[in-house]
């Protein structure tokens, strides 16, 4: 009588399986597809985001045929070696800039101090001064630039509208915008770091200065550059607070009815470039930092090992 | 219009968990919330009741001495009936920007899910970077991004004809209010695209609109769902739910105040945008920030153009304000 063990019992059993078959490219690829899908449909995102961010980039390098600079006709650097000469250009850069940085300051100084109030302090009032804050977010530019101008007319300052009325709408939406950002900051302390100061008798000065602050100041930043990109890239607001003032936006709306120049699209492709080196260098350093420290981490213990 | 909160700005959890009491004396949140909020009391809040008020004056900028004259006993409310007539009954004006505006909403929720979905959970060590990416975009010119839409939608581009030869211009072309319609239902009266066209028609302005505030429905989106804990999603699928129906039931109930604050943020500036319909659209095809725009610059006729501000802000309150309690969320900010 002969046993019949439990592993002769599973050979048999396997033997009349079907042979096993790598599956073939097709059913592969679906199976990957379907796996990705979601990855697939943000790359389509991202390439939606990226295609006239492009295109701006391209036509920089183009020599229009005739006024208008929509199809591509030949390649050319004449419009980046041009475009400082041009002095409406140039004008409405600076113009564009000295507002930005005015109303990023003053914006970026009055929105750190309402968020580090909210983010740190009890007091009463708390829903209708959230509210106040929502609201410029929440309304259509078309309204607060109408509004303004409004204003400006009833305090009779139509004649004088320009680099001052411009910086004061520019400050009034943007500090909404910091307060958010800065007070996102503050709400992701640790605030055992600050325990932890005082435990070693800093007082709360000290405190706030040594400990408080450099931590938020990430978001301090990130604030200010927010700010200065809304500012600097405001077209609905200034329109209606700029009377004869151009800035590049403003600019960039007249060239439209005649034909936007390929030295303004220089511009866009030089406020991309500069965005990405600013965001881009401190990630990659970070990067850069962290892989030497693993890869000098890693020879120490091989040193280590070797060693002993 | 080309804003978006930092990564994560959304994220913020209720300031009242974490606001302790730090300075010593009660008076120190007022004394730096006084500058800010003074700024935008005088700043935001005077004009917007100024504006309401110049809505009810009589008077044009242009004619007659320049001056508006208001008086409360005498409140001149024909502004409104006569923007009712003109951007309601004759020409749907204030419907038309409402239905861009939500169909670009849409658009921007479908494009932006799957963008904010990959990097909250599959990013990995790109996460920051593709967060960049998102916002990227706005540091080049939103007016020159805009124009550059004329480009890619002209008549002879590769995406027109690819459209044209598949056949979708025929059936978006069909999609449009029929004749028989009455005057203020005539939103879409010649199609939502050229039969051959798109650069001009309904659709290029809506597809501006989608792509000029796609990062304001991409970053909230993203922060309510990196906030979601994965083992709810994990727990779902362990009991043995598929994949669409743990998405349904979990990932999409939990990330609804990111698509609640992202809505409001597309949605809102999307309905008063003036720079799409010039840019885009057809010379006729004016919304309501374009007649808002045209009314104070090209007319002079102050009353009227805040009675359009007024009318439009009225409308978006109160979407926002039922929205917002259907949706049942209170923190948006």
């Amino acid at each position: 009588m002969s046993t019949v063990t439990i592993d002769q019992r599973r050979e048999e059993a396997l033997a009349q399986l079907p042979p096993y078959r790598e599956p073939g490219i097709a059913t592969r690829t679906v199976r990957w597809l379907r796996s990705h899908l979601v990855q697939f449909f943000a790359a389509f995102a991202l390439l939606f985001m990226f295609v006239p961010v492009f295109i701006v980039v391209l036509f920089s390098f183009n020599v229009p045929k005739g006024r208008f600079n929509y199809t591509w006709n030949e390649f050319s650097t004449i419009a980046w070696t041009n475009v400082w000469k041009d002095t409406q250009i140039t004008d409405s850069l600076v113009l564009s800039i000295q507002i930005a940085v005015l109303s990023t300051l003053v914006a970026t100084v009055l929105g750190t101090l309402i968020a580090f109030a909210i983010g740190r302090h009890r007091f009463r009032g708390r829903a209708g001064i959230n509210l106040l804050i929502f609201m410029p977010m929440a309304t259509p530019e078309v309204v607060m630039g109408s509004s303004l101008l409004t204003l400006f007319v009833a305090w009779q300052l139509e004649g004088s509208l320009g680099f001052f009325t411009i910086t004061v709408a520019h400050i009034m939406f943007s500090i909404s915008f910091v307060v958010v950002t800065v007070k996102a900051r503050i709400a992701g302390l640790d605030p055992r770091l600050e325990q932890a100061a005082m435990d070693l008798y800093a007082d709360e000065k000290t405190t706030f200065w040594k400990v408080t602050f450099p931590l938020v100041l990430p978001g301090i930043v990130a604030a200010s550059m927010l700010a200065f990109s809304l500012s600097f890239d405001d077209f609905v607001i200034t329109n209606f607070t700029s009377g004869q003032a151009v800035t590049f936006p403003m600019y960039v709306w007249g060239a439209n009815t005649r034909g936007i120049p390929p030295e303004a699209n220089v511009v866009g492709a030089i406020m991309f470039g500069l965005a990405l080196i600013i965001v881009l260098v401190p990630e990659v350093s970070r990067r850069v930092v962290a892989a030497r420290r693993r890869s000098v981490g890693a020879s120490a213990a091989m040193a280590g090992a070797t060693s002993n | 219009v080309s804003a978006a909160p930092a990564p994560g700005a959304a994220a913020a959890a209720p300031a009242d968990d974490t606001a302790r009491q730090v300075g010593t004396h009660s008076w120190t949140p007022y004394a730096l919330l006084s500058p800010g909020l003074l700024y935008l009391a005088v700043f935001f809040i005077v004009p917007t009741v100024m504006l309401v008020k110049t809505s009810l004056s009589s008077g044009t900028a242009f004619t007659g001495d320049g001056t508006f004259t208001f008086s409360i006993t005498d409140l001149q409310w024909s502004q409104y009936s006569d923007a009712f007539t003109k951007y309601v009954i004759e020409t749907p004006i204030f419907q038309k920007s409402l239905l861009y505006a939500l169909i670009a909403t849409l658009l921007c929720l479908l494009i932006s899910y799957p963008l904010a979905y990959t990097i909250a959970f599959k990013a990995g060590r790109w996460r920051n970077l593709l967060l960049v990416l998102v916002i990227a975009p706005f540091f080049t010119s939103f007016l020159l991004r805009t124009n550059a839409w004329g480009t890619i939608l002209s008549d002879s581009s590769f995406v027109v004809s690819f459209m044209e030869s598949t056949g979708m211009l025929t059936v978006l072309h069909a999609i449009q209010t029929p004749d028989s319609w009455p005057t203020w239902l005539q939103v879409l009266p010649d199609g939502l695209t050229g039969e051959e066209r798109v650069l001009q028609t309904p659709l290029a302005v809506i597809l501006g609109l989608a792509y000029n505030f796609l990062p304001f429905m991409t970053l909230p989106l993203f922060a309510s769902l990196e906030r979601i804990d994965v083992r709810l999603i994990e727990a779902a699928t362990d009991l043995y739910s598929s994949a669409f129906t743990a998405f349904r039931k979990v990932t999409f109930p939990l990330s609804l105040p990111g698509v609640v604050a992202g809505t409001l943020l597309t949605f809102i500036p999307a309905a008063g945008d003036p720079v799409n319909a010039a840019l885009l659209g057809a010379t006729n095809d004016s919304l309501m920030g374009n007649a808002i725009d045209a009314q104070f610059k090209a007319t002079g006729n102050y009353p009227l153009a805040s009675a359009l501000s007024v009318m439009l802000m009225v409308t978006i309150v109160l979407m926002v304000a039922l929205y917002v309690r259907r949706a049942g969320t209170e923190e948006l900010v």
